[in-house]
């Protein structure tokens, strides 16, 4: 079955890259910016982010971005669909998330589905000044009315097909792939 | 969401009634997911909407304070609406039997059903009559498995910490009157499958038959014992269930095998002071003991609501189709 490559490392890089300016420019440089990822990948897409963050706005290292992970398997709105699935760590840095610029950081953007379990996940732990969303493949077919603020790259996909994004922490290299229709990973 | 890769959980037998249908694998992933679940308790809004719709009985034949009263708030914290049964003031003074009652609490759409009850394997039978999911929650002198978990629980988070870890290399004393006790078959059963080393201490007239094929060194001297454990745990006095003499007097026992301050002092470890409740302040444990810095008593009803929302997530949480 088909795999057609689209994005390859250096494109990942240079898509995050921007996606840090862009966080930066459009919150103006502000301390109080909290990145959450979205495990799996979410996470460590996340923690790339925030060190090309910190090196925009110019940071030492004794200062980095604070960069967490939410989980929001509990708040899925399909878990009886499948059997009990296995919750992965919600990290928070800092005291709490209230008054925060928080930016969600996923892999993929879909039906809007995991985001809207990631805002009721939010919702549990505090009140955020804004939330801001940003994700490395938009693919469209959105579900619910939920939009990215920020995106790597915008993938047109028909329903059938599957988008695998592997990722160094994870999947040992770097790139996104379309892998043709009716082919699970 | 559909194609989000999905980590699901070890399996689980579908219902929780006894601590030898699970693996060690199993055993820790529960451990684990209580973890992140006692999150939960120290959250603003200690509330998630995951059991929603979902409908939990908790169906208790015996007194029970803190396994009826942490089951329910473990249930409701996961927003699972709580019916609470207890055989006092009930039809079952009418003469209905278990079974009746049962399938009463299933018609009335019960997906899960907490059963205390006097008599040993009152849950096996129960989960022969009902489609819903059985949680064992203490029968007769045979099981508590949910009080095992948290034991488990409270031991790894103080003495190895790590999400993933068991309990090898651990000491642990377990006191007291055995004989009676769910609790200590349960904690036999997990603690040794998490690899702990298990003391018993009893004095004979206390242990059951066939003790010695237990995965168990036993010990009759308290004094010795308790020099090289991490952990002791003091096991209440079953006076309800003593039919006959099973030592002199109750001076005696609590001079013997009673937890004091001039025993604490034979230790080489400070170990940690475990006891499930309710305590018998002055017999099995002395009031000292039990508020000492290294009791972990109120600790275990704490991390009770973690375990149990996690057994509850595990077992109602998805769809065992």
């Amino acid at each position: 079955m088909a795999i057609k490559a689209v994005l390859s490392s250096a494109d990942i890089d240079r898509a995050l890259m921007r996606i840090s300016h862009e966080i930066v420019e459009k919150n103006r440089g502000s301390d109080e910016i909290l990145l959450l990822g979205i495990p799996t990948r979410g996470t460590y897409l996340a923690e790339r982010i925030g060190i090309a963050m910190g090196k925009a706005m110019g940071k030492s290292s004794s200062e980095p971005i604070p960069v967490g992970t939410l989980d929001i398997t509990l708040h899925r709105d399909d878990l009886r669909s499948k059997p009990p699935r296995a919750l992965t760590p919600t990290r928070i840095p800092g005291e709490s998330i209230d008054g925060k610029r928080v930016v969600l950081v996923d892999d993929v953007l879909y039906s809007g589905r995991t985001i809207r379990a990631a805002l009721d996940a939010l919702g549990e732990l505090g009140r955020p000044a804004l939330v801001q969303l940003a994700v490395l493949v938009d693919r469209g077919h959105r579900e619910l009315p939920i939009r990215a603020d920020y995106v790597g790259k915008n993938l047109p996909t028909s329903h059938d097909e599957v988008v695998r994004v592997s990722i160094a922490e994870v999947d040992g290299e770097d790139f996104v792939a379309i892998v043709g229709a009716n082919q699970n990973e | 969401m559909s194609n989000r890769s999905d980590v699901l959980a070890p399996k689980l037998s579908r219902h929780l009634l006894t601590i030898s249908d699970l693996s060690r694998e199993g055993a820790i992933h529960i451990l684990d997911t209580a973890d992140e679940l006692a999150r939960v308790s120290d959250a603003p809004i200690k509330k998630l909407p995951t059991l929603r719709g979902r409908t939990v009985v908790n169906l208790f034949y015996e007194d029970s304070t803190r396994t009826r009263i942490s089951f329910e708030a473990a249930a409701k914290r996961l927003s699972a609406d709580v019916i609470n049964f207890s055989a006092k003031g009930s039809s079952v003074s009418k003469g209905e039997s278990l079974k009746d009652t049962a399938l009463t609490l299933q018609s009335m759409g019960a997906d899960a059903v907490i059963l205390r009850h006097s008599a040993s394997g009152a849950a096996h039978r129960l989960a022969q009559w009902t489609d819903g999911v059985v949680i064992n929650a203490g029968d007769g002198t045979h099981e508590h498995p949910t009080q095992a978990l948290l034991d488990a629980f409270t031991l790894r988070k103080h003495l190895k910490g790590a999400l993933g870890e068991d309990l090898s290399g651990v000491r642990i004393a377990i006191v007291g009157d055995i004989l009676h006790s769910r609790v200590a078959r349960s904690n036999v059963l997990l603690l040794s499958l998490l690899g702990a080393h298990i003391t018993l201490v009893a004095p004979p007239t206390l242990l059951p038959v066939g003790v010695h094929d237990w995965p168990v060194e036993i010990s009759y001297d308290f004094d010795e014992a308790i020099g090289e454990c991490d952990a002791v745990m003091m096991l209440r006095l079953q006076m309800e269930r003593m039919k006959s003499a099973f030592f002199p007097s109750a001076r005696e026992y609590s001079r013997l095998y009673g937890l004091d301050r001039e025993r604490m002092k034979k230790s080489k470890k400070n170990p940690l002071i475990l006891h499930p409740g309710p305590i018998n302040r002055g017999l099995e444990i002395s009031a000292d003991c039990a508020d000492d810095v290294d009791s972990v008593i109120l600790e275990q009803v704490a991390n009770g609501v973690s375990v149990r929302m996690a057994v509850l997530y595990l077992l109602l949480g998805g769809s065992h189709e």
